[in-house]
C-alpha cells in the first residue's frame, strides 16, 4: 500500500503568540506562529495542528486573523483547535482554508455539536481531542478544558462516542507524557485505537523519531509532537526540525 | 493563467486560491452561471457529502451551466467532492451528479481493517502521459481525505490510481473533464506542478 503515516507538528498558541507548556501548565514563550507555519512548509510537513490553548479558558474565541495568515502559508493540511462550540464558528474556520476542526471541551459539554459540525464539514474535517491522564488504580480518565476537569469517561470511551457523533478522526494526548520526551503511552494508544475504526493521532511524550514506530505499531495512523520539533537540547531552545521526507516514508515500510 | 473557482459554499476556497495565486495565476471567484460560461477555465472544489454538494449547486443554477461549459472543451477540474460531482452518481446519497464522466462513487469496504476515511499522503501513479500529471517527481505524494471512491464506467477515464487496500482512482480525464480525489492545494511542490499544469491547460 503506498499510505504513508502523517508526522505531525502541534504548535500551540497564546494570545497570538507560539508557546511550550509542559503537562498542561506553565506558558513558554517560544516566537511568532507564522515563521513556525512557514518554516515547516519549507520542510514540506504532512501536517500541522494549531491549538489556541486560551480559546476556551479564557474565552477569548477563535482568533480568525492568525488561521488566516497561517492558511495562507500552509500548502499542507491544518487543523485549528480552541474555542470552536458551533457548526457556524467551524464553517468560517474551514472556508478560511483551514481543513479541520478539533473540538475537546465542547465534544463533552455539548455532545450534539460535535454531530452539527460534522454534518455541516464532513466527518473528515471533524476531529475530537481525547486528552487522557493515568488513574492511580490503573486506565485513564478523559479529561477537558486543558486537562483540568474530568469526563468520567475512559479514553476508549470518549472515543468511541466521537466517532458515534461523527467525528472522522480523534487525537489522543497524553497529559501525563506531554513535553517529558519520555516517549508515547503505546497502551493508551492501543485502547483507544481497538475502540474506533476511524483515524487515530498520538500525541504526547515523543522525543526522537524512534519513538515514531512504536506508537504506530500500537495502532495510531499518524503521530503529533509538539517539543520534539521546536525545541531542541537539554536547555530546550527553540529549534524548528523535522525529520526528512525520506524518513517519513520509511515509517510506511517499518 | 486565469483560473475561475466555483463558490458554491462547499470546500476550502481559501486553500485552492491561496496555492493558485503563490504560482502566478489570476484568480477569480464564480458563483453564477454568467460566471462560469465566461471563465477560461473552471475549478471545481468541495468537502462534504455528495447531496448537499449537488443541491448547492442546483441552488445557485451552475449545474447546467457547468454542462455546457465542459461541453465547450474548455478545461473542468474537480478536485475531492468535486470530482466526484463530475460522475452520474454516488452510494453516499440519491442525488444525480453532473453526469459528464460516466461512473459513480462507492464506499471504500473498511471489513478488510482499513480505516475510513483514507486520510492522509499517499502516491498517485499516472496510468498514461497527460499534460495534467507533468513533470511529477517519483517521490510524489499527495493528501487524501475521503470516504467514497470513483469508479468511471470506462477504465480509459483514469488518469492515475492509488492503493489504499484496493487500488482506486485517483484521478480521472475525460477530454477537458478532469478531476483528482487528493488535494493538490494541500500537496506541497506535488500539488502545485498539478495546479501550474492545470492553469496552463
Amino acid at each position: 500500500m503506498s499510505h504513508f503515516p502523517r508526522v505531525i507538528p502541534v504548535l500551540l498558541v497564546s494570545d497570538g503568540y507560539l508557546v511550550k507548556p509542559v503537562k498542561f501548565r506553565g506558558d513558554k514563550y517560544i516566537g511568532d506562529p507564522i515563521n513556525a507555519v512557514r518554516i515547516f512548509n519549507e520542510k514540506q510537513v504532512d501536517e500541522l495542528v494549531i491549538c489556541d490553548i486560551d480559546a476556551t479558558t479564557k474565552g477569548s474565541g477563535v482568533n480568525y486573523t492568525l488561521l488566516e495568515e497561517i492558511a495562507s502559508e500552509a500548502f499542507m493540511p491544518v487543523g485549528y483547535g480552541g474555542g470552536v462550540t458551533d457548526a457556524e464558528q467551524a464553517r468560517r474556520i474551514t472556508g478560511i482554508g483551514i481543513e479541520k476542526v478539533i473540538l475537546n471541551t465542547v465534544a463533552f459539554d455539548r455532545p450534539e455539536a460535535v454531530r452539527e459540525i460534522s454534518s455541516a464539514l464532513g466527518s473528515s474535517s471533524t476531529v475530537v481531542s481525547v486528552d487522557a491522564k493515568r488513574r492511580f488504580t490503573g486506565g485513564w480518565d478523559a479529561y477537558v478544558a486543558r486537562g483540568s476537569r474530568k469526563t468520567g469517561l475512559s479514553p476508549s470511551e470518549a472515543a468511541a462516542r466521537a466517532q458515534q457523533l461523527g467525528a472522522g478522526e480523534v487525537l489522543v494526548s497524553s497529559i501525563d507524557r506531554e513535553s517529558t520526551f519520555e516517549g508515547y503511552d503505546t497502551r493508551l494508544i492501543s485502547s483507544v485505537a481497538e475502540a474506533v475504526s476511524v483515524p487515530v493521532i498520538a500525541l504526547g511524550g515523543a522525543s526522537a523519531f524512534a519513538d515514531f514506530a512504536p506508537a504506530l505499531d500500537a495502532g495510531a495512523s499518524a503521530v503529533a509532537a509538539g517539543s520534539m520539533f521546536v525545541l531542541n537540547g537539554k536547555h530546550r531552545a527553540v529549534l524548528i526540525s523535522y525529520p526528512s521526507p525520506a524518513d517519513v516514508r520509511s515509517l510506511a515500510d517499518r | 493563467m486565469t483560473v475561475s473557482i466555483v463558490d458554491y459554499g462547499l470546500g476550502n476556497l481559501g486553500s485552492v486560491s491561496n496555492m493558485l495565486r503563490r504560482i502566478g495565476a489570476e484568480v477569480r471567484t464564480v458563483d453564477t452561471p454568467e460566471g462560469v460560461l465566461e471563465s477560461d477555465r473552471v475549478l471545481l472544489p468541495g468537502i462534504g457529502a455528495f447531496d448537499e454538494g449537488m443541491r448547492r449547486l442546483h441552488d445557485k443554477d451552475l449545474v447546467d451551466p457547468l454542462r455546457e461549459f465542459a461541453a465547450s472543451g474548455r478545461p473542468l477540474f474537480g478536485i475531492c467532492l468535486g470530482m466526484q460531482l463530475l460522475l452520474d452518481s454516488s452510494e453516499e446519497g440519491e442525488a444525480r451528479g453532473l453526469g459528464l464522466i460516466p461512473g459513480g462513487s462507492a464506499r471504500f469496504d473498511d471489513s478488510s481493517g482499513i480505516r475510513v476515511p483514507h486520510m492522509g499522503w499517499s502516491s498517485a501513479d499516472p496510468t498514461r502521459e497527460d499534460a495534467l500529471v507533468a513533470g511529477l517527481p517519483e517521490d510524489r505524494r499527495f493528501y487524501f481525505v475521503h470516504s467514497y471512491r470513483v469508479i468511471p464506467d470506462d477504465a480509459a477515464a483514469i488518469l492515475a490510481t492509488t492503493d489504499y487496500g484496493v487500488e482506486f482512482a485517483s484521478m480521472v480525464r475525460s477530454g477537458s473533464v478532469m478531476g483528482a480525489q487528493f488535494h493538490p492545494e494541500k500537496s506541497h511542490t506535488f500539488g502545485m506542478t498539478i495546479m501550474r499544469n492545470f492553469a496552463q491547460l
